[in-house]
């Protein structure tokens, strides 16, 4: 039996770290993750963690920091939201290609501008296909979980790939919430220890890392690097199946709620899917077969198997808190859709753009999505597929 | 399994990430296709009073135990020309 506390996703997210205990936490403050690093400097000033501190001065720092510390050998953590991230990218992609599995927690924020300190998901998904591996958290207790789960996804040897838990800025990261924390010792266990099978700072074999890699090369590490994240979907569920044992929550790929005989299907993210289930309770009072889809893992992107629980349904809506500012729709969209049409599901389905800067997306609102699915399955007919959700003057 | 770094190794085969496990591997990277211009060395003007291959940033003219040059390496030098600058005899021109 876990610990019973309340905490906010911030809070959430630095107790995993504390447990965690990694070797070196590089950040740099910014809203809304802020509270992340200053926790957790609160924990190595305490004496709470063994962990080296390194208070740099920019994101960019931050990411190159953690590089350095992961090749030397060190577990390596940091945290950041939107343009923190943006100062971060050019690092990010360093980090994935070197094959470091540094852990973030990014606390989803709109990426200015103009200047907005909300939550959508534009930060995550600008780096999208950076070579990261993406959880996505609906809640407090989902964001300290996928961070207890994140080294043993990211450190296993057939991925070896960089890690970021995504939380929602501000709806998660600062609403405080009842969540059941795992004993530091079985936490401990669970991670285990970082052992590097090639790292800098081993003195009987000294490497190079990140050589220059040019035309005879780039490509076929590149291949490497996609068959990594093919490899990860399986350890992802391992790691869950053993997380299961621990604690009695379980993970997926996605989580399907009420999706048994679901005509009217959305699929989304983060803390949406929580104000999603409430109008799915809702409906189903009704009489209404509603269900939703709830991505967990968004990077390796599981299109098969979406595709295959979008069968039976009659109408899908998919939800994207980022326009891609492409003229055809957002990333999940399209991910979706892309996944259905090679598995040959054809299942009318529509795009929803929401929330942008932290708009408010309500029971209301997600119920009229499905008012629109319904109409859909009546006239047969879709209409526009790339609509927008709660914004003024739609049409 | 991920233990090559040869140009025939497949993605399988190539380490993971391109890491290098072998020191003093920069022998085996030929950087003399870079040059654009080329130094000559021409013997009979040379004194061999040591100038040239202390400047050399490529490790391109060798020396052997008699401590006295030979001709270039071709394959390493990448025909920077600052061994023909320091030359006081005339005994490298770049071509």
């Amino acid at each position: 039996m876990g610990i019973r506390e309340r905490l906010s996703g911030n809070e959430a997210a630095a107790i995993a770290m504390k447990q965690i205990n990694p070797d070196v936490v590089a950040a740099f403050p910014i809203t809304p993750s802020t509270e992340i690093p200053q926790y957790f400097s609160t924990f190595v000033s305490n004496g709470e963690v063994d962990t080296e501190f390194v208070a740099v001065e920019s994101e960019h720092s931050a990411m190159s920091a953690c590089i350095g510390a992961q090749a030397a050998g060190g577990r390596a953590m940091t945290a950041t939201s939107a343009n923190g991230l943006s100062l971060m990218w050019e690092m990010i992609y360093i980090a994935s290609s070197l094959r470091l599995p540094i852990v973030m927690s990014l606390v989803n924020r709109a990426v200015s501008g103009p200047l907005n300190i909300h939550n959508d998901h534009s930060d995550a998904m600008g780096v999208r296909d950076s070579g990261w591996i993406q959880l996505f958290s609906e809640n407090n207790q989902e964001a300290y979980d996928n961070l207890i789960m994140a080294h043993r996804i990211a450190e296993h040897k057939d991925v070896l790939l960089p890690l970021m838990v995504c939380q929602d800025g501000f709806i998660t990261s600062h609403s405080i919430e009842n969540i059941e924390l795992i004993e530091d010792d079985k936490v401990k266990e669970f991670v285990g220890k970082y052992q590097p099978e090639h790292y800098l700072l081993n003195d009987k074999e000294p490497i190079a890392v990140g050589p220059l890699d040019l035309q005879g090369y780039l490509f076929e590490h590149k291949v490497q690097q996609a068959e990594a994240m093919r490899k990860a979907k399986d350890v992802i569920l391992e790691v869950a199946k053993d997380f299961e044992k621990m604690t009695g929550r379980k993970y997926g790929l996605f989580e399907e709620y009420k999706m048994e005989d679901a005509e009217l299907v959305v699929v989304c993210m983060n803390s949406t899917a929580g104000t999603t289930k409430a109008t799915v309770d809702e409906l189903r009072a009704k009489g209404v077969k509603a269900g939703l889809l709830k991505i967990r893992v968004f990077r390796p992107f599981p299109a098969e198997e979406v595709a295959k629980a979008l069968t039976k349904a009659k109408a899908v809506a998919v939800l994207d808190k980022a326009d891609s500012l492409n003229a055809v729709g957002g990333a999940l969209f399209e991910d979706v859709v892309s996944g259905m049409f090679v598995s040959k599901v054809n299942v009318p389905t529509v795009n929803y753009i929401y929330g942008i800067g932290g708009r408010d997306t309500t029971v209301q609102d997600i119920e009229s999505v499905y008012n629109d699915l319904s109409k859909i399955v009546e006239n047969g007919d879709i209409g526009n597929p790339y609509r927008y959700l709660g914004v003024r003057g739609d049409k | 399994m991920h233990n090559k770094t040869d140009k025939d190794a497949t993605y399988e085969e190539l380490t993971i990430g391109g890491n290098i496990y072998t020191a003093g591997n920069a022998k085996s990277f030929k950087t003399g296709d870079w040059r654009s211009k080329t130094p000559e060395y021409i013997v009979e003007n040379c004194k061999q009073c040591g100038l040239c291959f202390n400047v050399c940033p490529d490790d391109a003219i060798p020396v052997k135990e008699d401590l006295k040059r030979r001709d270039f390496d071709y394959d390493a030098c990448k025909g920077c020309g600052v061994c023909a600058k320091v030359c006081p005899f005339k005994a490298i021109e770049m071509k």
